[in-house]
Formats: structure tokens, sequence, C-alpha cells
């Protein structure tokens, strides 16, 4: 049964966003609309001011809504410290951790030999340049554990090569709660070189 | 349509949410490419790696279908994740296989020699450059433009055999050469048998193959460049 063009257009949208599919996204614009007050009128204008202020932050590649994220700009995170994701979902990841207390450097993604993308497009030289000139004295390759991730992070490793700055890159092995059966060959090879004086 | 093989993965990306696209070197069907249900999970993210051996079935409606591939880890090479010179040298096989081969053709006799080149580059084995290098020339030999190593383009001579022909992809003495020499890529005598290989002839090598790889073949395939994976090896290798 047809809503309407206006609210069928809303659905459509919202069918479009990820984990979201027609079904949920119709109850998802219902639900919306019966709370439209509370919720729907706030949500819209909260998008729309994201919407236009959103923007990437110009010295690390975070999401913010000014020119340099909060992160940046945070005095207590100048550690010396800088940790090198690959995109904002594992700075975001690394954050909910609240194990990391420098700043970060966000590439946007890793070299792919088959999607063309090379050092110029991920900023690599402006990563470089940044390690340069903020005198830092840790860089921490906190990159995906995949074949992209790790080639990605040794080119870094490479190209930091002659700055000075100590590189260190996240361990690889056995998760919390993790059980040695259902682990694969790959994560118990590096979780045995890994290993550790106990 | 159905069937079973065993093969590498090539490559894989997203597709939609939950699954993923996957490309696989198999033993009898050639480059193939094909939908892993649940291929963004994290149960198959280590077994869709560039480099896993893998046990698959694909099955489609009709052959020309993508279809849908299940598959089982064989053999992982993660550990090739550590080693800078043997991940690019992972990367180079994969991203030159998946750049030159026709998808559904069959290369048996290429198959056999790729799966222990990544046995021997996933366990990081001294000496693999050697092996890829007489990979990248069985490679353009399956392509169709293979060296001939064994005499003289100009002479029939077996002698003294030092420059390859850019043109026929044939051997040349330096009799033969005579004033042409400089217009013809240098032959390592390492490739002939010649003693054991040393860095400078495994970049001259390669510097051959990829001749023919970047003239020959990627006019074929659309004038695409060849894939920087190749260039990042070799540049690590020139050092």
């Amino acid at each position: 049964m047809s809503a309407g063009d206006e609210i069928e257009a809303l659905i459509a949208l919202m069918a479009r966003l990820p984990g979201l599919g027609p079904r949920s996204a119709r109850r998802a614009v219902l639900h919306l609309i019966r709370k439209r007050g509370a919720l729907m009128a706030p949500l819209a204008a909260a998008m729309a001011h994201v919407a236009e202020t959103v923007r990437e932050c110009a010295r690390c590649g975070n999401i913010a809504t000014g020119d340099i994220c909060e992160i940046c700009t945070d005095p207590k995170r100048a550690t010396g410290e800088l940790c090198v994701v690959e995109d904002v979902a594992d700075l975001w990841a690394m954050e909910r951790g609240q194990a990391f207390k420098g700043r970060y450097h966000v590439l946007g993604g890793t070299l792919s030999a088959l999607d063309a993308v090379g050092p110029e497009e991920l900023g690599i030289p402006r990563l470089v340049a940044r390690v340069r000139d903020e005198g830092l004295g840790e860089v921490i390759l906190a990159l995906n554990a995949t074949v992209e991730g790790q080639t990605t992070a040794h080119y870094i490793a490479e190209a930091l090569e002659g700055t000075g700055v100590s590189i260190t890159s996240l361990a690889q092995g056995v998760p919390i709660g993790g059980e040695l059966d259902y682990l694969d060959d790959g994560t118990i090879q590096a979780a045995l070189r890994a290993r550790k004086a106990f | 349509m159905d069937w079973q093989d065993h093969g590498t993965i090539l490559s894989s990306r997203p597709h939609g949410e939950t699954s993923a696209i996957v490309e696989v070197f198999t033993a009898w069907h050639g480059r193939h490419l094909g939908v892993v249900r649940g291929g963004a999970s994290r149960k198959l993210a280590a077994v869709l790696q560039p480099g896993s051996h893998v046990a698959l079935s694909w099955r489609a409606r009709l052959e020309d279908h993508l279809g849908a591939i299940t598959l089982e880890p064989l053999k992982s090479r993660a550990g090739v994740l550590s080693d800078r010179r043997a991940l690019l040298g992972l990367n180079s096989v994969c991203a030159l296989a998946s750049f030159t081969l026709a998808e559904r053709e069959p290369h048996a006799a290429l198959y056999a020699a790729t799966e222990p080149l990544f046995d021997v580059i996933g366990a990081a084995h001294p000496g693999w450059e050697v092996d890829y290098l007489h990979w990248e020339m069985m490679l353009l030999d399956e392509l169709g433009f293979g060296l001939d190593l064994s005499r003289c383009a100009v002479t029939g001579s077996r002698e003294d055999l030092a420059f390859v022909s850019p043109k026929t992809g044939r051997a040349v003495s330096r009799e033969g050469a005579g004033d042409w020499a400089p217009r013809l890529l240098p032959l390592p005598p390492a490739l002939l048998g010649q003693g054991p290989i040393t860095a400078m002839e495994l970049v001259q090598g390669l510097a051959l193959t990829g001749y023919f790889l970047e003239n020959r073949i990627a006019p074929e395939l659309g004038q695409r460049p060849l894939p920087a994976a190749r260039a990042r090896l070799i540049d690590m290798l020139s050092r």
C-alpha cells in the first residue's frame, strides 16, 4: 500500500542506509512519524546541521564540524604519539577502547593494487610531513591484519625511515574470549610468533 | 551448473552488507569469480585473504552467471603479513594473475607452478625471488609471449647468448647482435642456467619480463598500466 509520494521517497532513502532494507526502513519511518515531535523534528534538525557543518579535519583526516577536530585541538592529547588508522570507524573503535591518549592520522583507505589506490591517494607524503613537523616520538600503525592493511603498514614504516620516529604496530594473536580450537591457522601462527614471557 | 575445485584467493571485495565477491585462481577452472554469502563476516575474513588456499564449490543456474561460491580453508598463508618483502611478492603474484589471466580460462600448468610459489613466499623461504622470476617467464609463456632463450635468433648459435630481442623475445648472441646491441634487452646469464643468480641479474630478469608484460600483454588488455604491486616489489628488490 502506498503511503504517499513524499513518505515513499523518505522510505526509499532510509532503505539505503546500512543495516536497513525496504521493510525495516518502512518500520523506522512509521516510528519517526508517530514520534515526530519528540524524535523526527530533532533528528531532521540534527541531520541538517551536521550535513552543513561536517568536514574532514585538515590535520588528521577525522570527521569534524570545524576545520580541526576536537582530538587535534585537545592539548592533553599532545603526548608525542600518533596512531595511524585506515578509517574513521577504526578511530572510533580505538576511542571506544579508551586505551590510547594520543592523536590520530586517518588514511582513508589502504594501498590496493587492483583498485589503483597508491600512496598519493592515501596522503602518505602528508603523514610523513606531519611526523617531521610535529616532532613525534612514536607512530603506532593500527592497521587491519589483512594483506592490504599490512602492505600499507610496511609501506608507511619504510616511508618514515629516516625521520627518527619510533614505529610500532598493534599485536596480532588470540582475541579476548578466543578459543584456540576456533582460531584460523594464520592467527595461531601470528600469536605463536608474538609470544611473550609469562 | 556446479563444480568443485581448489585454488588460491587473488582478491576479495565487499558485495552488499554481508557478502563478498571473490576472485580465485583455480586448478581446473582458471581465474574465476563468484559471490560468497556471508563473506563480510569475521568468520570468513581470514579465509578470504589473498593467498589463502581453499577448496571451493561453485554453483549457478546458468553457466554465464556470476554464481555463488562456498569455500573451506585448506592452507593459510597469513605468515607472510609480517614479512615486508614476501608480502610484496604475494601481492605481485595475485595482482599479475588477476591482471593478465582471462576469466574462466584454465591454466593448469601455470596453476601447478603458482601453488608452490605461494608456498615458498608464504614461508618467506630464502630465494623465493628467483622462483618468482621464473613464474613471470612461465606466465608470459602461458599468454603466448614466451621467451625463447635456446639459441641465437640471428646465427643459430647456442654460445655467448647475451641479449633478447624486444620484438620477438628470442635470444641473441653477442656476435649476432653486432651494432644492434644497444637496442636489445640484456639477458642475465643466470636465466640460461649459468651459475647462481645475483641481485643485479634478478632485477635485470624482471626488467626483461616486465618489458614484455608492459609492451605485449598490457596493450592486449586495453592499455591498462601494470599493477603497482609489481612495481613496488621491483623497487624493493632493486635496493
